[in-house]
């Protein structure tokens, strides 16, 4: 049995996740590789905080266990610690640098985590950390944030390139292929000297 | 052959094209929902198919589809089918002439849902085959066998997967499409389809009668299969099958269930074979009951001696954590790791610019805390955290339990919330039913125009059809008259000074008064191009005295002591009403 290569993405609802995991299956098919996954509907959609499993190569159910995960892609920094207990031991974690407030805790007047206090909480895991937000606009479009994360996160997928790129431009909307593939492009520079 | 990257209501769909269906219903509802909306926008379909108004209405419209010669598949989420459950009973006896499979969605966990019942317990109450993948292949494949299994029994088939079938992912290997040819046609016989008591006694005995064959046929048909490999065996049904297979030692034996009633005499061979059984499967303890009656001393660790839980969902971490317990693992192979403890919460908001806020809001202004607000299920449920929603219990229950408690004798104001898709399910006759008996109570049809939550289904309030095509727009405002509501008002609830209004006038009347709150699913108005432009707080202006966040809308953040708003606003203009200084105001073209 080939241990499978399990891949946590996470984020808020609306950030993009679904569209990064689709990516990674369809370059699993190009590459003639099982793939199993799960993902967060109905409810938890509408800005709650939402996970995406992909297992590369797996065989069985579409969970990951927590501390296994060989590989955390995060769209947000604050929902990176919440789903950290995944990684194992050794994993790599590929995290955007900004986070957006739960609005709870301006409703509910809980304190507020500070981006440095997680940053510090998070070395631990000696995380890739990207300005998404930045890198994206730079690439022409702030929506393709996710995409620039998965180009950062791209090194430690073991799909090859091309792969991944030639389902970026089948899977983003036609009028974006160009903004897209630059941002996974810029996104993939970046973690390689960042 | 081809293989696609699909979830598996994806591929449940694409199974019902090979299947080559004629008819399908449904009514939405997590995790089942994207079956009906993949088939629903296929090019030029062979088939007829409608988001029907309930699944009672659904199942009744499958199932003369399927006494017509059709094939038909039905789908809905778990609880769809207490509400489905009355035609389902008599369906057993009535049969069927072409395929009819009824997609019954279990949520173990509640991911999206009020509780964490177990459709195969309606299989065997109603003594209906049901099907029980434990993926999306074996999902996509279960269906073809569904319908030849319903077409030679000549009953209602159940489906069953649970959300980490139809929301998991995987490379799925699919066949042809085959396009639906079959043309209906009634024959009558009202021995089969008027069931009078002298006819239904037969009915029933026939039904009997079919299930010795039918569970011969379901491991014949390598549904319900066993491997032997020792003196232990772990018995496993649904995607608990899938975590003990990564899991299991190479010397336990292992029998995976699929398929329902299972046959006892075959069961029983395989128990006696081993000294020791573990049941895992997910919700009820069907399985494992079914293992009791045919174990005799063998013992058997499931749910029912407290090695396995009753609730919540199986994962790879608690199917290990079981297996040792009971025996079966020597250790964890898994190690056990926990969430970092005390952060922000982020649970699923409203939207920014939901005009379900505005109406909250307004109600409780009006209203106030002491008054009662028995809810309802869909989106405005997450009025809960605007402290807008005391009950919810099921689709419909806010009009129901809302007279209930005004003819308890409660004096408070009962202000009851229903979405327009939920009114239309069940609501109606709830709002019959109050204004006949004399209830004194307030209702608010919170009226987005679509079935939201679910992914944005049409129903017949939208105008158009599951296929797009144009339907007369129902008028809720004529319904409400019709049932007898006197104060029956519309308005549109970002617009705070007529909402506060209204709710003031409808406060000071007796009886049953009804206000319908209209305004477009802010989601379905950016997808339809409506652009309202944002709005900007003036930080001069700003006292930060905190009024529009605790309106809550996850646009407006609070820092330094002032309020912000952020990309996600929408323009409703509602925290700008709101501001008690003036501070809010259009953002100026860049």
């Amino acid at each position: 049995m080939t241990k499978s290569f399990d891949i946590l993405i996470v984020g808020i609802g609306g950030q993009g996740t679904i569209l990064a995991s689709n990516i990674i299956g369809e370059a699993c098919l190009l590459e003639g590789r099982h793939v199993k996954g799960a993902e967060t509907h109905g409810m938890a959609q509408r800005g709650g905080s939402v996970e995406t499993h992909i297992r590369i190569d797996g065989q069985y159910g579409p969970l990951i266990v927590p501390g296994t995960a060989d590989l955390l892609i995060s769209f947000d920094l604050l929902e990176a610690l919440r789903y950290s207990h995944y990684l194992k031991t050794g994993g790599t974690m590929v995290v955007n640098r900004h986070m957006v407030l739960p609005t709870s805790v301006f409703t509910q007047k809980s304190p507020v985590p500070t981006e440095d206090v997680i940053v510090a909480q998070l070395n631990r895991f000696a995380p890739c950390l990207i300005d998404a937000d930045k890198i994206a606009a730079e690439a022409g479009n702030s929506l393709s944030q996710n995409v620039v994360i998965l180009g950062a996160a791209s090194w430690s997928i073991p799909l090859k390139t091309e792969s991944l790129l030639a389902e970026v431009k089948k899977l983003v909307p036609p009028k974006t292929v160009e903004v897209n593939v630059k941002a996974f492009e810029m996104g993939r520079a970046f973690s390689r000297t960042g | 052959m081809e293989r696609h990257y699909l979830l598996g209501n994806e591929a449940i769909a694409h199974a019902c094209l090979e299947s080559g269906i004629d008819f399908a219903s449904g009514y939405p509802g997590t995790p089942s929902s994207e079956v009906v909306d993949v088939l629903r926008v296929q090019k030029d379909p062979t088939y007829h198919v409608e988001w029907s108004v309930n699944e009672k209405v659904a199942l009744e419209n499958a199932l003369a589809a399927a006494w017509c010669g059709l094939r038909s598949i039905c789908t809905m989420k778990h609880v769809g089918l207490n509400v489905a459950a009355d035609p389902l009973m008599t369906s057993a006896y009535t049969g069927v002439t072409g395929g009819l499979v009824i997609m019954s969605a279990d949520d173990p966990f509640a991911h999206s849902s009020q509780n964490e019942q177990d459709t195969r317990c309606y299989a065997h109450f109603a003594r209906l085959p049901c099907l029980d993948p434990s993926g999306v292949q074996e999902a996509h494949d279960m269906i073809r066998a569904a319908f030849e299994i319903s077409e030679e029994f000549r009953l209602p088939v159940l489906f069953r997967p649970t959300t980490r079938v139809c929301h998991s992912k995987g490379d799925v290997e699919l066949g042809a499409i085959v396009p639906g040819t079959r043309k209906g046609e009634f024959h009558k016989d009202p021995r089969q389809y008027v069931v009078i008591p002298a006819h239904t006694r037969l009915l029933h005995k026939k039904l009997n009668e079919k299930q010795p064959i039918l569970k011969k046929r379901l491991v014949e048909r390598g549904l319900n299969h066993f491997t032997i490999k020792g003196k232990t065996a772990v018995i496993a049904s649904g995607i608990g099958a899938s975590y003990v297979q990564e899991l299991l030692p190479p010397d336990v034996s292992f029998m995976k269930i699929g398929a329902y009633p299972v046959d006892e005499e075959w069961l029983g061979v395989f128990a006696q074979k081993h000294e020791k059984i573990l049941v895992i499967e997910e919700l009820a303890p069907v399985v494992e009951e079914a293992v009791r009656q045919v174990a005799g001393c063998v013992p058997v660790f499931g749910k029912i001696n407290g090695y396995a839980p009753y609730e919540g969902e199986l994962s790879p971490a608690v199917v290990a954590a079981i297996m040792v317990k009971a025996g079966f693992l020597p250790e964890n192979p898994l190690v056990s790791m926990e969430p970092v403890q005390n952060l922000p919460l982020r649970p699923p908001i409203l939207c920014a610019g939901c005009h379900h806020r505005a109406a909250f809001y307004a109600m409780k202004r009006v209203f106030r805390e002491s008054a009662i607000y028995p809810s309802d299920i869909g989106c405005y449920t997450l009025g809960l955290q605007l402290g807008a929603v005391d009950t919810t219990i099921c689709m419909g229950a806010s009009i129901t339990v809302g007279s209930g408690i005004a003819h308890s004798g409660d004096p408070r104001d009962v202000v009851c919330t229903i979405g327009d898709s939920t009114f239309l399910h069940t609501g109606i006759q709830g709002l019959m039913n109050a204004v006949y008996n004399g209830a004194n109570m307030t209702i608010v049809i919170l009226d987005n125009r679509i079935t939201a939550m679910t992914g944005h289904q049409p129903n017949p309030n939208t105008g158009v059809t599951a296929t797009g095509a144009e339907s007369p727009a129902i008028s809720l405002d004529a319904i409400c008259r019709s049932c007898g509501v006197t104060f029956v008002e519309t308005v549109d609830p970002y617009d705070l000074t007529e909402m506060l209004r209204v709710l003031e006038e409808a406060k000071k009347k007796k009886g049953v008064r009804v206000i319908i709150a209209k305004q477009m699913c802010v989601i379905a108005a950016r997808r339809a191009g409506v652009k309202r432009g944002r709005y900007a707080v003036n930080l001069e202006l700003c006292t930060g005295c905190g009024t529009c966040v605790k309106f809550g809308c996850p646009a407006i953040e609070f820092a330094d002591e002032k309020a912000r708003i952020n990309e996600l606003c929408s323009g409703c203009a509602v925290c700008a009403r709101l501001c008690p200084v003036g501070a809010i105001s259009r953002e100026a073209k860049k």
